[in-house]
């Protein structure tokens, strides 16, 4: 196992982390849909056929309830599931045995039977997708009790935080921003980043905190950098880990510029993005000098490509919002 | 590929007795040994009484409600007696019957229906997973399980049930697909009692038997009376050899008859007349099982005393454990929603505790 830091995109960063698991935990078995031999439609599993052998890397009939029941089923029986949904909206057939069984069966047997099981999900638009492609379904999840939910922005974070779910007892639901999936950054698989239920600051600021997570915290980086031009400090905050949330961090970020907006891809209405404006309010609202800004997808079904950028949370609604923090009342 | 002959169920469901409990002529398989159809007959007993006994407690406010599988005790006790130590049962609802005569406490296993808490068993104790209520969802942890023990070079069974019903779910057809495409050692026993809550069994398939959905799947099928308990572990029996000499996953249809209301909740009387439940008060398995058992000079009149004794002393059992007052402990809300509780969860539990502090003071 390489330990150097290098440069990787995130796709080959997540790629790194199942054989890094694998071979150090002969326990943690792979499958999905075309992830064998082909390594997955986004090539997060290639080579791991091939290196592990098709029993511990391979590929499955055509259901995803078939795919995250037999999951359970390996977890009862000791070992590590890392199965991929072959897209967010295919994840769906799914939705029963995720939440009867997966985020329940700790709980419903009294904590006799855990299920380490990791569920990745690549997520979100941005990548042209045609319908059943491109959805945010995070909040589904996040909403459900007994399932842990990370998403990470960097290549870096990616490998740490699947790591650090394969080694989860408890079953993780990994969203996977697919238009961050190419783009290359620094990994130091020696250099641990921080653990699930951790925010952290990914810019720092003095004028507002943009607060965002997955596809949306790239926005909010180049927001930041746009908003720097014109003089005004943003810091931004990247929230990695959905459950557990990280209301310190978060909290203490906001308290520190008294203004803040959430930036998420998903629709609006009953989502993420509301329920960290409900947290940050009832927690900081003496700080605040203004009332927390959503900005989010519309509450519509996700556009077909030549309409998504109308969808998708750009840098220019991000300032529009951030100008509407009554600035004037200072 | 299997040719799809060999897999396809008899013609008529496996027999070993008739109505009467005479011996068939010509039966397909042999009789299991005298054995063990004592030590079945024995488990029949306890199954009735266990089904009689929640029924009362159920009655007298005890439980919150018991589906019961009175009538169907042949295939519970069958689907118990058939798997070895180290298998696995994956139980519904309406298998507490089976999850008893495979050596769990059935006052743990009436946690769940007293309204403590949801599993009230340890699954690894007994090898027997939570009794599923999300029909047929089940099937696919005993494929997974099954699996992993495969890929470990180990030969446990899963024995995994459902009802008629639960037939036309989804993961009943991922589960049996699954298992084929992987060979998994899985028995899939289907209890064709002939109702889902209200639906008869025509309004489930169109299908000449639920065996015969095996033969889609590449799955070798057969079917049995289910009320006839020497063919049910014949039957049983051979699918579990079966699955663990590799020869993948077997599906078992059992004809039997839901007796009672689907749970002591639901009206039969709105969907189903007397004069079609009738016929089957005849077939009852218990009476059948005696039947045989005494003219094959078996049951002896002290065995007879000896297995309502035991059957007694689980009712007790049951009565006792349930009347007990102990009050399930709110804390224990959010100790098992994770491994380790979130900082949330931690501030909930705080609410919580603070609040019963204050009612208390
Ligand atoms: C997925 C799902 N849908 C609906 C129900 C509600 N329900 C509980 S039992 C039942 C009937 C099941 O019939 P069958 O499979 O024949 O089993 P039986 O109750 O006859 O043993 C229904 C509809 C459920 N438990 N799970
Ligand atoms: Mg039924």
């Amino acid at each position: 196992m390489a330990t150097d830091p290098t440069k990787l995109s995130m796709a080959q960063a997540l790629n790194r982390a199942l054989r890094d698991a694998m071979a150090e935990d002969g326990s943690v078995y792979v499958f999905g849909e075309d992830v064998g031999p082909l390594g997955g439609v986004f090539r997060i599993t290639d080579g791991l056929t091939a290196e592990f052998g098709e029993n511990r890397c391979f590929d499955t009939p055509l259901a995803e309830s078939g795919i995250v029941g037999m999951a359970v089923g390996m977890a009862m029986n000791g070992m590590r599931p890392v199965v991929e949904m072959q897209f967010d909206a295919f994840a769906y057939p799914a939705f029963e045995q995720i939440v009867s069984h997966v985020a329940k069966t700790r709980n419903r047997t009294r904590g006799r039977v855990g299920l380490p099981i990791v569920i990745r999900v690549p997520y979100a638009g941005g990548i042209g997708g045609v319908e059943h492609h491109c959805d945010s379904s995070e909040a589904y999840y996040a909403h459900t009790p007994g399932l842990t939910v990370v998403t990470p922005s960097t290549p870096h974070d990616a490998y740490h935080l699947l790591r650090e779910s394969i080694a989860s007892d408890d079953p993780v639901v990994f969203m996977e921003p697919k238009k961050l999936y190419w783009g290359k950054d620094e990994v130091d698989p020696a250099s641990p980043a921080p653990g699930i239920g951790r925010a952290v600051v990914r810019r720092p600021g003095t004028d507002a905190t943009l607060i965002a997570y997955g596809p949306a915290v790239s926005t909010a980086l180049e927001a930041a950098d746009a908003a720097a031009q014109e003089g005004r400090s943003l810091q931004v905050v990247d929230v990695r880990s959905l459950v557990p949330f990280d209301d310190e961090t978060v909290c203490e970020a906001v308290r520190s510029t008294g203004r803040a907006v959430v930036v998420a891809e998903a629709s609006g209405y009953a989502s993420v993005a509301s329920e960290i404006v409900a947290r940050v309010t009832e927690r900081c609202f003496h700080s605040l000098a203004a009332p927390v800004r959503r900005v989010t997808g519309f509450d519509i079904p996700f556009p077909p490509p030549k309409l998504e950028r109308f969808q998708l949370p750009g840098v220019d609604r991000v300032l529009d919002a951030v100008d509407d923090l009554q600035w004037e009342d200072q | 590929m299997a040719d799809a002959q060999d897999l396809l169920p008899s013609e008529q469901p496996v027999r070993l007795l008739d109505e009467t409990g005479r011996p068939v002529a010509g039966a397909a398989l042999p009789f299991p040994t005298a054995d063990r159809l004592l030590a079945a007959y024995a488990s029949l007993v306890v199954g009735r009484r266990v089904n009689d006994q929640a029924g009362a407690l159920v009655r007298q406010g005890r439980l919150a409600v018991y589906p019961s599988s009175h009538g169907q005790e042949a295939c519970q006790t069958g689907a118990a007696l058939a798997l070895a130590e180290g298998d696995w049962l994956f139980p519904t609802y309406r298998d507490t019957a089976a999850v008893v005569a495979r050596g769990v406490d059935p006052v743990e296993v009436l946690t769940l229906l007293k309204g403590d808490w949801h599993a009230g068993y340890d699954p690894y104790e007994h090898r027997v997973a939570p009794q599923a209520t999300p029909l047929a969802t089940q099937l696919l942890h005993a494929v997974g399980l099954a699996h992993a023990a495969r890929l470990r070079g180990e030969d446990t069974v899963a024995m995994a049930m459902c009802g008629d019903g639960a037939t036309s779910e989804g993961d009943f057809h991922e589960a049996l697909n699954f298992a084929a495409v992987f060979k998994a050692p899985v028995v899939f026993f289907v209890q064709n009692n002939e109702y889902a809550i209200s639906v008869p069994l025509a309004r489930q398939s169109a299908a000449p038997s639920l065996a015969h959905k095996g033969v889609g799947y590449g799955v070798n099928a057969e079917r049995v009376d289910g009320n006839d308990t020497p063919a049910v572990l014949a039957v049983l029996d051979r699918a579990v050899a079966a699955a663990r000499a590799g020869e993948g996953p077997q599906l078992v249809e059992a004809h039997t008859y839901r007796m009672q209301a689907h749970t002591n909740a639901d009206d039969a009387t709105r969907y189903r007349s007397d004069e079609e439940v009738g016929p089957w008060v005849a077939r009852d398995p218990l009476l059948r099982m005696e039947a045989y058992l005494k003219r094959k000079r078996l049951l002896t009149k002290a065995r007879r005393t000896e297995f309502a004794e035991r059957a007694e002393a689980v009712a007790a059992a049951m009565r006792e454990g349930v009347s007990r007052d102990a009050e399930p402990d709110p804390s224990e809300l959010f100790a098992h929603v994770f491994s380790t509780p979130t900082p949330q969860l931690r501030e909930q539990a705080a609410f919580l505790a603070d609040e019963l502090s204050r009612e208390g003071s």
